[in-house]
């Protein structure tokens, strides 16, 4: 049975990829909905049975490399921290390909995009159950190369082609320091399954390592690699610029792929890891920094982009990086929480922002919106739940997964904890400011659309409103039901067992009440602010951009991020390519070999060639001239 | 003696040939010729398919040994395999009948000599994977280059004259400093045996040198940098088929001689030089992926990322672990399959449209669905994407290495990023974007042979992607007892 929860997806991807002409556009979209949906309903079963039964299985499915000592097996493990995975896949998974059905309507390769959303949910199971670290990076590798051909499913657009491109090659850099992480764990352990791992770690605690001229903490060094691994699939800052543009897919896919599911894994495996990084308080400091460096970053570019897509797309890059300073202080099972919370209501904003945009006719720019919440009620009312929640509004799901976060940091107590909870507020304050923005904008004022008329716009169909009131649901309750599952402090029956690693106990104390108050106060006050601002007064917010143009440049132009590369990495590389290839093998190498040769051999032989004029009297003169030298030489000796 | 299948394997083709010789030559699509040489070929490959079933696992020593005198007291015909040589034997006769099937498009004139050509350098390429004789291997490993030198000249396109001379005498110079190594083996050794030159080994003061001379040949086959540049001319010349086998066959001689002769017959001085494997590997690795970054023309972007591929294999050879050595033997296999079907995917373009330029390309999803599945599932493989046969060697060899040396590893892993880039870009050029150029829309999609022939390599492709085991059990006692060969060798010094 637990098998099949894997499986049924990939069967799905290979009935409608391969026979989705036979079967026709409507039976693979049913085909697929329905077995990743049965997979779904199967994945509860299992999360019921690991909570209630204590439930746990590694499964060998079979052998896939074995050389010498290294050997790796296709396996499946389910242990509480799969078996969350599990569902939050397979379920955000089942609803956004019952949504396609309706949203993809009017898109002549239907079969193509349910095959690949199929293939995507398989490749992602395959990385949240496996047993070691290889068949992980099979689905590590096999989610990016899901969300490559999704994003560049309109392979007509040459935006979408080169977002497409772009993603799979910044994961590639980040997938290059997982791979050497790999590398370093098989060299230290001779071993690339978790448990054996795991069990070894604490026997190389104080080795030290020389890496590139320095010496470093084995320890370190392997947390270092996986979490380079970990910043490119979550689109941290430096390796982030792909999210954005991976907003060129299709809007399921963004709420699948680029919201709920894919973009966790990195959150995934530092708390896979978490033996692991619970030795290493260096790198767990660096992930916090580098979490609330992406948390205030994206939502400061977010606060000023005009595309509803790439504000959620900041939006998702901002929460990744509260997960992220979640597992940097210590609270795996935090991270967790928010990852599982986040994935209802983030998965919604995306979808309802689908519905938007299929009102207006693919328009995605929330200044050609506005004032059709009346047409839109539905869509309206649940882009507004997903915001609450978001945002972290009292005792919606994002309340209580955020304010956990931040009273975690806190209750760190050392510097980059404070410091991370300062930052942890400030955020909250931002993402409140630019969600409600974005639906003010969408939703309020005038309407700005020259193009439609008014009347044209229209509530989505049942079969994309139904997906969106099942994640509403998730998006209210999932945070007040798990809250005890996820981040109680009950001793009995604890939920992760084995699964987290905790060096020490969290601390179970409780910040001051005004540190407690202070987060939910912010962000409902918020709200009325945000209102005058872009709906009664739009002439508040016109002028402070109009007086401080540069910092409003610098955030539109997401901190200039893309540019920078573009001179240093993609001209470069095109300038030393070219370099390389005319100079280096054209110019020095063929020049000096086999051309040069060739044509040195060439200039000696047409030397050669002009002493046999034909005329007696040269041969004559050169023969005198060699007699006389050679009796010089006689005579001189 | 048993049934001499090894030289049953090397002479069916030859035989095949002889009869080619006597048919007559039509212009045209010449039926007869191409039926006796797909016969001959395919019942090839059943008796390699005969030969890896009935092959041991269990022992590294050679087997199907068959021993005739040639020359009394010097050279002896000396063939059998072990478990490192069988599956290049199996490669070659899988990838030959793929050839002929394909030259149904290609090749216009000539098409008997053409086969017979193909024939026989399928016979010299299964001589050089089973010989067990320096002599007879130096006499089949030239003996190669004679067929594809005719191949490139005769068959290829505008500048072949120059590509193939610069090919013939890249490889002819290297292999000349191969044979005067093999007769100074001679002199020092009395013989030329293989086998019993393992058990007697060369003297440590010799070895460098000889390694050396044997370097040069291997090098320039493999091709490693800086003796590379051959190789893009010659695939761009080179006719579909030829490209094939030059990119699937000719250049797994060297990965091959590398193993069996160098590590084999030299190892302390394989430890000495050590060094400057990696680093030619890694600027191989590094360099030709950039260069292949900017190519123009599709056939020379595929000829660089060979390069770069090869860069891995010489890399994971001299790792001298069980995993580099493995995944590097893998590799071979794996770029065997994946490179001739690239090459084949841009014959199916080039017989077409009669350019191999990307920019003349663009937006052909739409007109040739089936070829453009067909060739983003090569180019993954080609990148190295996990669950195709291309990411088991080249994480293999990455992971040999990087216990060996750290730096030479992460700098290696960085080619597999400019991989990606490289392929997808490619891809990305062909098949998607806006259709600009309307000649496109007369396309038509894979013709039967052009199908049949790309499914069977993305089969393979993908199975051994996911179960690689059957290859594995072959090699790994082989490749195991050359290391501690290898091992003890260095500890008795």
């Amino acid at each position: 049975m637990e098998l099949s929860i894997i499986f049924l997806p990939l069967i799905a991807s290979v009935i409608s990829g391969f026979f989705g002409k036979f079967i026709g556009d409507r039976n693979s979209e049913i085909v697929t909905s329905a077995l990743v949906s049965i997979s779904a309903l199967l994945s509860i079963f299992v999360l019921y049975q690991v909570i209630v039964n204590q439930y746990e299985e590694n499964i060998v499915i079979a052998t896939w490399i074995n050389s010498g000592s290294l050997d790796v097996n296709w396996s499946m493990l389910i242990d509480p921290l799969s078996a969350i995975m599990l569902v939050v896949v397979t379920s955000v998974s089942s609803l956004v390909h019952i949504y396609s059905i309706g949203y993809m309507s009017h898109d002549p390769h239907k079969p193509r995009f349910m095959a690949y959303l199929s293939l995507f949910t398989f490749a992602m199971l395959m990385l949240v159950t496996s047993d070691n670290f290889v068949q992980l990076f099979f689905g590590w590798e096999g989610v990016g190369l899901c969300s490559y051909f999704l994003i560049g499913f309109w392979f007509k657009k040459e935006s979408a082609n080169a977002a497409a491109i772009k993603a799979f090659v910044v994961n590639r850099v980040g997938d290059f320091g997982f791979a050497l992480g790999i590398f370093l764990i098989f060299y230290l352990f001779g071993t690339v399954n978790y448990s054996e791992v795991f069990q070894q770690i604490p026997t190389v605690v104080d080795k030290n390592l020389l890496f590139l001229g320095f010496e470093i903490k084995a320890i370190d060094l392997i947390c270092l690699l996986l979490f380079i691994g970990a910043m490119g699939k979550s689109a941290q800052i430096l390796l982030h610029t792909w999210l954005p543009d991976a907003m060129e897919g299709p809007t399921p896919v963004s709420a699948l792929i680029h919201a709920a599911t894919m973009v966790t894994a990195g959150v995934f495996l530092v708390v896979r890891c978490s033996p692991i990084y619970e030795y290493s308080p260096l790198i767990l400091n660096l992930i916090t920094i580098v979490g609330m460096s992406t948390a205030f970053f994206a939502a400061t570019v977010a606060l000023v982009q005009t595309d509803i897509k790439k504000i959620i797309a900041y939006s998702t890059c901002s929460q990744l990086g509260y997960m992220f300073f979640a597992a940097g202080v210590g609270a795996y099972n935090v991270a967790m929480f928010h990852l599982f919370t986040h994935a209802f209501f983030k998965a919604l904003l995306f979808l309802g922002s689908g519905s938007v945009i299929h009102a207006f006719k693919d328009e995605q720019d929330i200044n050609k919106m506005g004032g059709v919440w009346k047409k839109l009620p539905y869509t309206y009312a649940l882009m507004i739940i997903g915001t609450l929640a978001l945002t972290g509004f009292p005792f919606l799901s994002g309340f209580y997964s955020k304010d956990a976060i931040i009273e975690f940091a806190y209750l760190r107590g050392n510097t980059t904890g404070y410091y991370a909870a300062g930052i942890g507020i400030l955020t909250a304050l931002l993402t409140s400011i630019y969600s409600w923005r974005l639906i003010f904008k969408t939703f309020h004022g005038e309407y700005n659309n020259k193009e439609i008329k008014i009347e044209e716009t229209h509530e989505s169909p049942m079969v994309m409103l139904i997906p969106l009131f099942i994640l509403s649901i998730g998006a209210i309750f999932a945070g007040f039901l798990f809250k005890g599952l996820f981040i109680g402090s009950g001793d009995e029956n604890y939920f992760w067992a084995e699964s987290i690693k905790f060096l020490e106990p969290l601390s179970t104390d409780h910040p001051p009440t005004w540190f407690l108050l202070l987060t939910p106060c912010l962000v409902t006050i918020s709200i009325p602010i945000a209102y005058y601002l872009f709906v009664k007064n739009k002439e508040i917010p016109n002028g402070i951009v109009s007086m401080n143009k540069p910092l409003y440049k610098f955030l539109v132009n997401k901190w200039y991020f893309d540019e920078l590369y573009e001179v240093l990495f993609i001209k470069s590389s095109k300038r030393l390519g070219l370099f390389l290839w005319k100079f280096f093998d054209g110019t020095i190498i063929d020049g000096f070999g086999p051309d040069g040769i060739s044509s040195f051999i060439k200039k000696c032989s047409i030397k050669a060639n002009k002493f046999q004029s034909g005329f007696i009297y040269q041969y004559a003169f050169v023969m005198l001239v060699g007699f006389s030298a050679f009796l010089t030489f006689l005579i001189v000796r | 003696m048993d049934f001499p299948i090894l030289s049953s394997l090397i002479l069916l083709p030859i035989v095949g040939a002889l009869f080619l010789f006597f048919t007559k030559d039509k212009d045209g699509n010449n039926l007869t010729a191409k039926y006796v040489a797909l016969f001959a070929t395919i019942v090839n490959f059943l008796i390699s398919i005969y030969l890896w079933i009935s092959f041991d696992q269990t022992t590294s020593s050679f087997q199907f040994v068959e021993e005739r005198v040639w020359i009394k007291d010097f050279i002896n015909y000396k063939v059998g395999v072990d478990g490192i040589s069988i599956l290049f034997i199996l490669l070659t006769a899988f990838i030959t009948p793929l050839c002929i099937v394909s030259v149904n498009n290609t090749v216009k004139n000539r098409l008997r000599d053409f086969l017979i050509a193909i024939l026989i350098m399928e016979s010299f390429m299964i001589g050089v994977f089973c010989a067990l004789d320096l002599v007879v291997f130096y006499l089949f490993f030239e003996a190669g280059l004679i067929p594809m030198f005719l191949i490139i000249g005769i068959w290829g396109g505008p500048k072949r004259v120059y590509s193939a001379f610069k090919f013939f005498l890249y490889t002819l110079l290297g292999s000349v400093l191969m044979l005067v190594a093999i007769i100074s083996i001679y002199w020092i050794s009395g013989t030329t045996d293989v086998i019993k030159l393992y058990e007697l080994g060369i003297d440590a003061k010799y070895q460098n040198l000889l390694w050396l001379a044997f370097f040069s040949s291997f090098a320039v086959k493999t091709p490693m940098w800086p003796v590379h540049t051959w190789l893009p001319d010659a695939h761009v010349e080179a006719p579909t088929a030829g490209s094939v086998l030059l990119a699937a066959i000719l250049l797994k001689m060297a990965g091959y001689g590398f193993i069996r002769f160098s590590l084999g017959l030299f190892p302390l001085a394989s430890e000495v030089f050590t060094p400057l494997v990696y680093t030619l590997s890694v600027i191989a690795i590094i360099f030709t992926s950039f260069i292949a970054l900017m190519q123009e023309d599709m056939k020379k972007l595929i000829a660089y990322s060979s390069v770069a591929h090869m860069g891995f294999v010489t890399l994971g050879i001299f790792t001298l672990q069980q995993q580099g050595i493995e995944g590097s033997i893998i590799q071979m296999l794996s770029h065997g399959l994946v490179s001739a079907a690239l090459f084949l995917c841009v014959g199916v373009v080039y017989d077409r449209m009669h350019s191999r330029l990307i920019k003349s390309y663009g937006g052909i999803v739409t007109i040739i669905p089936k070829y453009s599945i067909l060739f983003m599932l090569f180019t993954l493989a080609a990148l190295g994407l996990p669950g195709t046969f291309g990411f088991v060697g080249e994480f293999l060899i990455l992971m040999g290495a990087f216990k060996d040396n750290f730096l030479v590893a992460v700098i290696a892993s960085f080619g597999v990023i400019l991989g990606a880039a490289y392929m997808l870009w490619l891809y990305k050029r062909v098949v998607f974007g806006k259709l600009v150029n309307e000649d496109l829309k007369k396309m038509v999609d894979l013709n039967r042979s052009e199908y049949l022939i790309l499914i069977c390599l993305a089969v393979p492709t993908l199975f051994f992607g996911f179960y690689p085991e059957p290859l594995f059990n072959t090699i790994e006692v082989s490749v195991s007892d050359l290391i501690n060969m290898h091992n003890l060798n260095i500890a008795s010094k």
